[in-house]
């Protein structure tokens, strides 16, 4: 059956780029706003471009001021703007937490819903670059925990392409968390418009062995670790969660009913981590399976190879994982 | 009196500044009288011995034109054309106050009047009101954003962040700085080392005034060349206006970092009484018309304040609504 949906290999920059370009050249209110954006067209070429055919009011290549970016952000989206604002490193997004949580997450409830913010905040995160303490951290718990936020975190080219769209059509502020080591990823996107729907995760690999539950890059190390848990007879079946908020917890429940068992991956520090909740929210539910985490050591990022390794999940780790449920 | 040419203001919106800052004055009067009943929960920041500044700047907008509020924003509110009524029921937690008793004092905004929201985050308006400026500047409309905040942001890296950038792109905004001189106890003597905050617009290249803000007409002056100087596209303005609030930082507040001859000093500059003085003065009122304003705006309290009373709160499961649009 042919559904006229025409499918091309791009990199997860591009498809970026096909969505900033999709959304501005259908409305006039999009317009994006970061440091860097303009001729640089940021700092991994994911707006290339776009600030020549836009032009400096729909790209605005702005100074080195988060708190300001964020706050215009907000402002213009409470006069009814699609504003995507860019800060460089979700390290930086620290910097303007102010506007991001007590601002945009709160505008709408404490004027009893009449303001809506209509904000993309876009951001990356991830260590595995050598940039050290400051500038490869995996902070999506910060926000995920804050009523009034969505968290999005795309793993694939063709999510982070719809899952954009769809962020740019939400009324809400979106946390959009890139990771650096995925721009260069390739993989088949959609051509044209089109959006991924919130709240629902994706099988990436089915299995009826063990649950692995992921998002951003550790989606892409988890079924690596899947085809090595296969040769030894494990079938791992790997969920991408996709958005932390809203999570879909349907998907895990479904999945553990056949596996029995949870594995739960992430590269942010395990104490406080998105995975604590994930747990949480299972056992909750009264499903009673053996639940365990494979995630960042609590230590801040360290710049030698040797010491970043160390501390960041991969392939290895989470085979090991897997297999001492089986030991 | 006068300084400066008030041929250029009518009398009939002479008339309404006065009648408006009568307004925030019995409003906020009234409240501190719930406040001390418990009636209200939560700091109550009063706006009282500042009204000219709301006051007199709001009279310089056109339709379109938005504004950002502060921690202290019952008076922005109210000069914006805020309903008495709602404003009390928003104070007193009730469901048909303005924020449907989510905000509060802190936070009393409507958007349909021009209002983007009263902010309880000293400075964080300021990025907003640049967002909303580029939002008129994208969308090439001839409004402006008027920004409040005071000293204390002043000394934010919001105020900084704003201003820069504002500047860089000459958006239409604006900035109000109501200078009333102290933090909570802090006096602005001790957070400054410059005596007019006006002449930090130099460093973005901007125009900077220090005026009189316990003048309504200064204020209306000021503010309406500052407007037409942003929609004509030539940027925004820093304007400082020194004024007071003559009474603590909140009810209750001990007042114990200012002197009782400081606080008298600045209640016979008492804006009220100046424009009242100035109208009777140049016979654009009598006292017969003024009384009768006086006594109409109490009459809107009284109702408002009623109105308030009976209202029903929320029901607790409210408080699980308006959290995403």
């Amino acid at each position: 059956m042919s559904t006229g949906i025409r499918m091309k290999e791009i990199t997860y920059a591009r498809a970026l780029w096909e969505a900033f370009d999709e959304a501005m050249s259908r409305d006039e209110r999009v317009f994006l706003m970061g440091e860097d954006i303009g001729v640089h067209g940021n700092i991994f070429g994911a707006m290339y471009g776009l600030q020549e055919k836009y032009g400096g009011k729909r790209v605005r290549s702005s100074p080195i001021s988060e708190v300001a970016i964020v706050g215009a952000g907000v402002g213009a989206a409470a006069l009814g703007m699609k504003p995507v604002v860019e800060i460089m490193f979700v390290d930086f997004a620290t910097i303007a937490m102010d506007q991001i949580v007590n601002q945009a997450a709160k505008l709408h409830y404490m004027t009893g819903g009449k303001v809506k913010i209509p904000l993309v905040i876009r951001t990356q995160g991830g260590a595995g670059t050598g940039e050290a303490a400051q500038h490869s951290q995996s902070l999506e718990a910060f926000y995920a925990h804050v009523p009034g936020l969505k968290v999005v975190m795309p793993s694939t080219p063709h999510d982070a392409k719809g899952l954009l769209l769809q962020a740019i059509e939400d009324e809400n502020p979106v946390m959009f968390i890139e990771h650096k080591l995925l721009y260069a990823t390739r993989g088949p996107v959609q051509e044209g418009y089109y959006t991924i729907s919130f709240g629902k995760a994706e099988v990436r690999r089915k299995g009826k062995d063990v649950t692995i539950v992921a998002y951003s890059k550790m989606v892409l190390d988890s079924l690596d670790a899947a085809e090595e848990l296969s040769q030894k007879g494990i079938e791992a079946e790997v969920i991408d969660l996709r958005t932390l908020n809203p999570l879909d917890t349907e998907t895990i429940i479904t999945s553990l009913r056949k596996t029995g068992k949870l594995l739960v991956v992430h590269e942010a520090c395990k104490t406080m981590g998105f995975g604590a909740e994930i747990m949480a929210r299972i056992a909750e539910k009264g499903i009673n399976v053996p639940m365990r985490r494979v995630a960042g050591e609590d230590t801040p990022i360290p710049y030698s190879r040797v010491l970043e390794e160390r501390v960041i999940p991969n392939k290895g780790r989470i085979v090991n994982a897997a297999i001492s449920y089986f030991d | 009196m006068k300084r400066f040419d008030v041929s250029s203001v009518s009398k009939e919106l002479k008339i309404k500044m006065y009648m408006r800052m009568q307004q925030i004055r019995m409003f906020e009067t009234r409240t501190i009288e719930h406040a001390k009943q418990k009636l209200i929960r939560g700091p109550l920041h009063l706006y009282i011995g500042e009204e000219a500044n709301a006051v007199g700047a709001c009279a310089a907008l056109e339709k379109g034109d938005y504004v950002t509020s502060t921690h202290r924003g019952h008076g922005h509110c109210i000069a914006m054309g805020g309903d008495l009524k709602k404003m009390f029921a928003e104070i007193c937690g009730r469901t048909t106050g303005y924020c449907k008793g989510k905000g509060g004092s802190m936070h009393i905004a409507d958007l349909d009047l021009g209002i983007i929201g009263a902010n309880g985050i000293v400075g964080a308006g300021m990025p907003i009101a640049v967002g909303a400026a580029i939002a008129m500047d994208n969308q090439s409309r001839k409004n402006v954003i008027l920004c409040f905040f005071g000293d204390g942001a002043s000394n934010t890296g919001s105020f900084h962040e704003a201003l820069n950038m504002a500047s860089i792109w000459k958006l239409p905004i604006v900035f109000y700085c109501e200078n009333n001189h102290y933090a909570i106890s802090t006096s602005s003597s001790d957070s400054l080392n410059i005596h007019d905050i006006s002449i930090r617009a130099l460093s973005y290249g901007i125009p900077g005034k220090t005026i009189d803000g316990n003048d309504a007409l200064e204020v209306y002056l000021t503010t309406r060349e500052a407007r037409q100087r942003a929609v004509n596209g030539e940027g925004p303005t820093l304007i400082e206006a020194k004024t007071y609030r003559t009474i603590g930082h909140w009810i209750g507040d001990p007042v114990r970092y200012r002197t009782g001859s400081e606080e008298e000093e600045w209640r016979a500059k008492c804006p009220i009484r100046r424009l009242r003085d100035y109208l009777l003065g140049t016979k654009e009122a009598t006292e017969a018309e003024i009384a009768h304003i006086d006594t109409e705006v109490k009459a809107e309290i009284d109702e408002a304040e009623r109105f308030a009373r009976e209202s029903s709160d929320p029901t607790p499961d409210e408080a699980l609504s308006d959290i995403y649009a």
